[in-house]
């Protein structure tokens, strides 16, 4: 990833200035966009299953020390090994552990953004391990070296055309075609000799059930369910925050998630585990393995408003819904998370000096906030982010890092404007006197290159009402 | 949404944000008018600046305070306080009180947020207006700002104003709820990709057909007929209360 | 090292929700649809035919005629089933009484660490029952087990599941009562709508990139 040389405001432009990527990202969200309105028709339900996502997520946050504790017993009871991580480093090296314990040399893998987060494929190569992303998406830009754009759909960044062009590249033996259905038919047949010959198979979580220990998986292609049944040990990692309190708090979130994701009622499997394989049983792990990461949420968990940031389900509709993303796609925002949620999250968990760019990137239009299934007030958690870059004394780490003297200033003269009338009429006086033929530097030259520059009026409406006899009282 | 609306009040406080005052005053003054041709007595405190809300959304939270407080002291009786923004209206609605989440004095604050409505609907479910229209045919679109759709919600209210003026045809965009690229600060702040969704607002807007595009908020306004004039696009941006007095007024 | 860091983890944890400061809403849950049984029926055939399922109702008595026409019809080569449970009982009877032009029966030898070059490569059809069905959300429940186990469901590129239209449930929530299911979580339990699919190119729907290309449904009415 760019860590190191994360320059947001590079990646914009380049973003920008790739047509065919506008375009792709263009087609694609407006695609998961009717499709979440179609399956959300009904207004006032919507609202209510929003507020009962929002009800099991607090929930479980607030007990969530209780909980993840239950779960532990529970998975214990039931046969599943797990193991706690506070830092990516650790969870990486957990899992290296039991690959190596097994001998394990391949990994079949599922999709899971908290691997993403780990950069996990990365650090099992460098230890001599082969790991085959085989969701589609994933697969797809594994292949091309590339990094997820978007939480939901990895590869929505290509078209058929490229895709086209790496399978036949990168893909032994594979004719060009531009066919969907014949690229997933190669990818299928690929896929599938490598679940067979996998030593270990790894996934995420979607919901962990802390009162019956159970792992729940969402997907659609199966690849899922074929890498926690088909290879003799499966490994699950999970955020911390992925708990639920109950199996009822299973339903709504899980209608919640698939209508949001991707406009479904329900996906293709939603895949439950609550044991490894049992005596007699013919198939699934052995053994099976759940690690818990922390990496920074134990912290976020502290601050009752920035704490909203763990609700989050990861259905990726803030990014369908957000003007910004939209535009400029997932790797403009140079983490694992991008779009709105991406923009209170990364900074919680890299530091806003690090990353504090993409925290300008937003308008506040209030879009994600209105579509978020679990509530999470983004835009005023951006508006928290954007306070703790300036603020010395603030608590997110990195706070302060664009603490500087003229912009205070400027600030500081704002408001010292707007509390004295006086010196409001009197500034603009002076921007009329100018007669709009203010320098073009600074704002205004960002401003006006697409726009032309706003003409002040010659007479403010506090000038006109007063000519004109309205009561001021 | 909680909506409650007074029945027609003898005065009403008008704010007339910082914009309007020192860009778009015409604006302001059609609104103050259109409120006063219903028969209410529109007080318009000398001392009123501005909103907060570009110090709130830049990262500037005590002066956004200081700022909001000037308001706060300033339109101190109970009349309703009228805003010809949805965006400013729903600085002072919704984010006040989170502003002052902390104060001593936040009832009083509350308070002061149920007397904030936007123009338009106000118009539309206080004052129950009914307009004449007196113009030549004329083919227009509106631009809801972000603020006025999701924290006013008061989007249909606008556009049921226009739908009474019968010689307006009202083609609406295709994308209505998307953002225009303004956003205050954001503008400035990260120009390119502000530019490139004005870019495609202006396209949405052309393809309507309209000669004339209407909004409830001047800062849109700003930055799509900015934007459009830069462009050489021949279409005119205008404020809905300036649209309303001129086709009512004659 | 694993345990530190889980004493690491909880003494953060335990002081940051301490200080509380939840606001939990309160919502009424979702209200209960009451379909009747053919209504559910409808419902749940008709969401997962909008997934392409291919649905069958048929009478419980005659359903086995209804797969060996299907069977003989798509020219079906080896179809695996689950000895010992009813639906294969009831498939193994059906064959005994004449299997020209099926498919050949197969059962799960052994385990999978076995099993996986025939399951993968030289299977057809999977056929297995299910626990009940959700009508809301159209999805079946599938529990497998020993006997009936879980890639039965996956590998072979047509899966055919078996019904009983009295076990179809208004909404997942009232499935997971009615059956108890935090008091005894099987191993494994399982949602399916319909065929494995994908849109992760271009958004364009295809269908069987990893599990079945084809799910068949039979519902069993009295």
């Amino acid at each position: 990833m760019a860590e190191q040389s994360f320059d947001f405001q590079k990646n914009v432009d380049t973003a920008l200035a790739d047509t065919q990527l506008r375009a792709n990202f263009a087609y694609a969200m407006s695609t998961l966009y009717q499709k979440r309105k179609a399956v959300f028709a009904d207004k006032a339900e919507t609202e209510r299953l929003r507020e009962i996502g929002n009800a099991v997520r607090q929930r479980a946050l607030s007990k969530l020390p209780e909980l993840l504790e239950k779960l532990e017993k529970k998975c214990t009871e039931n046969g599943i090994q797990v193991h706690w991580a506070e830092t990516t480093d650790e969870a990486n090296r957990i899992i290296l552990d039991i690959m190596n314990r097994h001998d394990a040399k391949r990994m079949a893998k599922g999709k899971s953004m908290v691997s993403e987060e780990m950069h996990l494929n990365k650090f099992l190569e460098e230890h001599g391990k082969e790991v085959m992303e085989t969701d589609l998406g994933e697969y797809i830009i594994q292949l091309a070296g590339e990094t997820p754009s978007h939480i939901i759909v990895p590869a929505v960044h290509k078209n058929k055309d490229q895709i086209a062009r790496l399978f036949h590249e990168k893909i032994p033996g594979a004719p060009y075609t531009e066919k969907v259905e014949e690229l997933n038919a190669l990818a299928r047949k690929t896929l599938r000799e490598k679940f067979q010959h996998a030593d270990i198979g790894l996934s995420g979580v979607n919901m962990a059930v802390a009162e019956t220990g159970t792992l729940c998986l969402v997907e659609n292609e199966g690849n899922g369910r074929m890498c926690t049944t088909v290879p003799p040990v499966h490994v699950a990692v999970m955020g911390l925050e992925k708990v639920v309190e109950k199996l009822s708090d299973v339903p709504p979130v899980l209608r919640l998630l698939t209508g949001s994701a991707t406009g479904q009622i329900i996906t293709t499997y939603f895949n439950m585990i609550t044991t490894p394989r049992k005596p007699g049983e013919k198939d699934g792990p052995k053994e099976v393995h759940l690690v818990i990461l922390d990496n920074g949420r134990s912290t976020i968990l502290r601050d009752p408003e920035l704490r909203q940031t763990l609700q989050c389900i990861r259905c990726g509709t803030c990014l369908n819904h957000c003007p910004v993303y939209t535009r400029i796609g997932g790797h403009a925002y140079g983490f694992v998370y991008p779009g709105p949620i991406g923009k209170i999250l990364t900074p919680q968990m890299e530091g806003l000096e690090k990353t504090g760019g993409i925290v300008s990137a937003s308008s506040l239009c209030n879009a994600c906030e209105e579509v978020c299934p679990v509530k999470i007030p983004i835009p005023e958690l951006i508006r928290r982010m954007r306070n703790e870059s300036y603020d010395p004394k603030g608590t997110v780490s990195g706070h302060g890092y664009k603490w500087n003297l003229p912009e205070v200033l400027i600030w500081k003269a704002w408001a010292l404007a707007n509390r004295y009338p006086k010196l409001n009429e009197l500034a603009l006086k002076a921007g009329g006197l100018f007669g709009n033929r203010f320098p073009k530097i600074g704002p205004l030259r960002q401003w006006t290159r697409v726009r032309t520059a706003p003409r002040l009026s010659g007479k403010s409406l506090h000038e006109m009402v007063k000519a004109e006899g309205v009561d001021h009282e | 949404m909680d909506k409650r609306y007074p029945d027609k009040p003898d005065t009403v406080y008008f704010f007339g944000t910082c914009l309007v005052d020192a860009v778009y005053p015409e604006a302001g003054m059609a609104a103050i008018r259109l409120l006063q041709r219903e028969g209410v007595r529109v007080v318009f405190p000398q001392n009123q600046s501005c909103c907060g809300q570009p110090a709130y959304n830049s990262g500037f939270p005590d002066e956004a305070r200081a700022v909001a407080r000037q308001q706060l002291d300033t339109f101190t009786r109970d009349y309703p306080i009228v805003v010809p923004s949805g965006s400013c209206a729903g600085m002072m609605k919704r984010h006040y009180p989170m502003l002052f989440a902390h104060d001593r004095d936040l009832n009083r604050i509350r308070a002061f947020s149920n007397r904030i409505f936007e123009l338009t609907e106000f118009l539309v479910h206080s004052l129950k207006i009914e307009l004449e229209d007196r113009g030549d045919p004329i083919h227009v679109t509106w631009h809801s700002s972000c603020h006025a759709a999701r924290e006013m919600g008061v989007t249909e209210d606008s556009k049921y104003l226009v739908r009474q003026l019968q010689h307006v045809t009202l083609t609406e965009l295709e994308k209505e709820r998307e953002c225009c690229g303004f956003g205050g600060t954001f503008a400035v702040k990260q120009p390119a990709i502000s530019a490139a969704m004005v870019t495609d607002k202006i396209a949405d807007i052309r393809s309507t057909g309209a000669a004339r595009v209407l909004s409830g908020d001047c800062g849109c306004l700003m930055n799509i007929t900015g934007a459009m004039e830069h462009g050489g696009v021949g279409i005119r941006g205008q404020h809905i209360a300036e649209f309303l007095w001129e086709r009512t007024n004659g | 090292m694993s345990e530190s860091a889980r004493e690491r983890i909880f003494s953060k944890l335990r002081p940051a929700v301490a200080a509380g400061r939840f606001d939990i809403p309160s919502p009424e849950p979702p209200p209960r649809p009451e379909w009747t049984r053919s209504e559910k029926v409808e419902k749940l055939k008709a969401l997962m035919e909008a997934v392409r399922s291919e649905v069958h109702v048929v009478k419980a008595d005659a359903w086995t005629d209804a797969l060996k026409a299907l069977a003989r019809r798509r020219g079906f080569k080896t179809l695996l089933y689950a000895p010992g449970t009813p639906v294969g009982d009831a498939v193994k009877q059906a064959w005994s009484e004449g299997s020209g032009g099926l498919p050949a029966l197969r059962t799960y030898e052994g385990t999978i660490e076995n099993y996986k070059d025939t399951l993968f490569h030289d299977t057809d059809v999977g056929i297995t029952s299910t626990r009940g069905g959700i009508a809301e959300s159209g999805a079946l429940i599938l529990w497998p087990d020993a006997a009936e186990p879980r890639l039965m469901s996956l590998i072979p590129p047509i899966h055919i599941a078996v019904l009983e239209a009295d076990k179809i449930y208004g909404t997942f929530i009232e499935a997971m009562e009615a059956m108890a299911w935090p008091e005894q979580m099987p191993t494994n339990a399982l949602l399916i709508s319909g065929p494995s699919k994908t849109a992760d190119i271009e958004m364009t729907l295809a269908f069987g990139v990893h599990g079945p290309k084809e799910l068949i449904v039979f519902i069993l009415e009295p």
